[in-house]
């Protein structure tokens, strides 16, 4: 139980970070702090006792997989979360250096100020 | 899609350190195979369509930053990368609707073959490939846009500074 | 023994992005955030899930190279002088809030290494029977539940499609003025379409 509490514990610092801080680059590592913490989660979910992973060897037989395999399921929504992640942050990156070519600055509150 | 070969030799000043570009000669080979061994394998051993897609295109993202992007962009131009990821993605559609034929949507038609060998499971080694070529296109071309854009905004910055 | 490792590697990775949210250095910010990303990745090895590591780790070194790259090179220091006494404040106050209701609702998950598997046991039993792949997170990926996958691909898609629309070099607005010589992203269709009015 404390190691999910810990996992929260991180992804709230990341949204943390997200909110409180004024520098656009601190608000995107918040943002990929968030995305490492939740895909965290939910692979301690489907931990097994004692597992092995969800892979075929030969000479293995189906009763060891069953009985000490881990959950596959999860780990399938992690494998494409993952990636969707690095395609978000390059949209994300696009968009701060169009705001610096018009702005001249990364600063949120500047930003705010000089908007119209 | 040959490249001249001064661009990559080591006194051509664009790119890094000679260190940097002999050790990237002799890598580079390296990352790309395991990047296909790891697609190709991906019904058999951990891995599959993402993982390679991503080796793949950290190959070409190490190419880029030790030789300069022309050599990168000689490999694969901007176009064929556009080409390459809207094929796949077109690919990935239309694959499943034939499977509508044989009974539901994403029916694995294709003859599942003996386990443990490198043809079997139908067809997820297609779709490992398609998946890989998808992401590994994709990646570079993001990455070669957020260069040249990057670029683009320092010299907005030195003709700023030297306006002041 | 797992779980005495996780427990270490998770304080690890708490002080790592602690040192990646107050430090000033943006340099030092983006390491740090490697640093958590690595950790993650080992925990993923320990819990069973080898290609999710690997997955992890590479795209980590993506996120590193894309942000270094992209943005270091602008020199923006002396930005967070002064507080945002509002947000950091109330901001506080919530997630407090927050962090006392997860742990007791953490209290009705199921105990950690008894996870209850409904469905996936029998992915794990009929998985080779029915797709002929060893790999049973590959079989579920694209095969049980490869609709999912369809929808991930597209989410991939259009977010690089946006990226590159936004990154166009000129506008709508500019190329109808033709005030400016510098090139585009596609360079060769610009020049020659350009060339082609001014002859006409």
């Amino acid at each position: 139980m404390i190691l999910y509490f810990l996992t929260l514990v991180l992804f709230v610092m990341g949204v943390y970070c997200l909110i409180a801080k004024k520098n656009i680059i601190k608000k995107i590592i918040g943002l990929t702090i968030t995305d490492y913490a939740i895909n965290l989660f939910i692979i301690m979910i489907g931990y097994r006792e004692n597992g092995i992973a969800p892979i075929l060897f030969k000479n293995m037989t189906m009763e060891e997989l069953t009985e000490r395999g881990v959950d596959p399921l999860p780990q399938a929504l992690v494998l494409t979360s993952i990636v969707i992640g690095l395609a978000v942050l390059a949209l994300m990156t696009a968009i701060c250096l169009r705001l610096y070519e018009k702005y001249k600055t990364f600063d949120m509150s500047e930003i705010n100020r000089l908007k119209g | 899609m040959a490249t001249k070969p001064e661009l990559m030799s080591s006194e051509n000043p664009k790119g890094m350190t000679p260190v940097v570009k002999t050790v990237v000669r002799f890598v580079m080979g390296i990352i790309f195979m395991f990047g296909w061994y790891i697609i190709l394998y991906g019904h058999l051993t951990p891995g599959g369509g993402f993982a390679g897609g991503t080796i793949l295109a950290c190959g070409y993202v190490i190419l880029t930053l030790a030789f300069g992007k022309e050599l990168a962009l000689g490999k694969m131009g901007d176009m064929t990368a556009s080409i390459i990821d809207n094929t796949c993605a077109f690919l990935f559609v239309t694959i499943p609707l034939i499977g509508i034929a044989f009974g539901f949507f994403f029916l694995n038609f294709v003859p599942h073959g003996k386990p443990f060998n490198l043809v079997s499971a139908g067809f997820i080694p297609l779709y490992n490939i398609i998946i890989g070529l998808k992401v590994t296109s994709s990646l570079f071309a993001i990455f070669i846009a957020l260069a040249i854009f990057g670029r683009f905004v320092s010299t907005l910055v030195e003709e700023a500074e030297d306006e002041e | 023994m797992v779980e005495t490792f996780l427990l270490v590697l998770l304080i690890f990775m708490i002080i790592g992005s602690i040192i990646a949210i107050e430090t000033k250095n943006l340099l030092s910010s983006v390491i740090s955030c490697g640093i958590v990303g690595a950790g993650v990745s080992i925990a993923f090895l320990m819990l069973g899930a080898p290609d999710i590591a690997i997955t992890q780790v590479v795209v980590e070194i993506l996120i590193l190279v894309i942000l270094i790259r992209a943005t270091i090179t602008i020199d923006n220091t002396g930005i967070e002088a002064h507080w945002d006494t509002f947000s950091v404040v109330s901001s506080l106050i919530f997630f407090g809030l927050f962090l006392v209701f997860a742990f007791l609702a953490v209290q009705d998950l199921a105990p950690f290494g008894k996870p209850l598997m409904r469905v996936s046991q029998q992915y794990l039993e009929t998985g080779l029977q029915k797709t002929g792949a060893a790999n049973i997170v590959a079989s579920v990926v694209l095969d049980f539940r490869g609709y999912d996958t369809l929808g991930e691909a597209t989410v991939i898609f259009t977010s690089i499609v946006g990226a590159f629309v936004i990154l166009r070099r000129r506008g709508r607005k500019a190329r109808k003025e033709a005030d400016t010589e510098k090139v585009g992203i596609l360079t060769e269709e610009e020049i020659r379409e350009d060339y082609e009015e001014f002859r006409e």
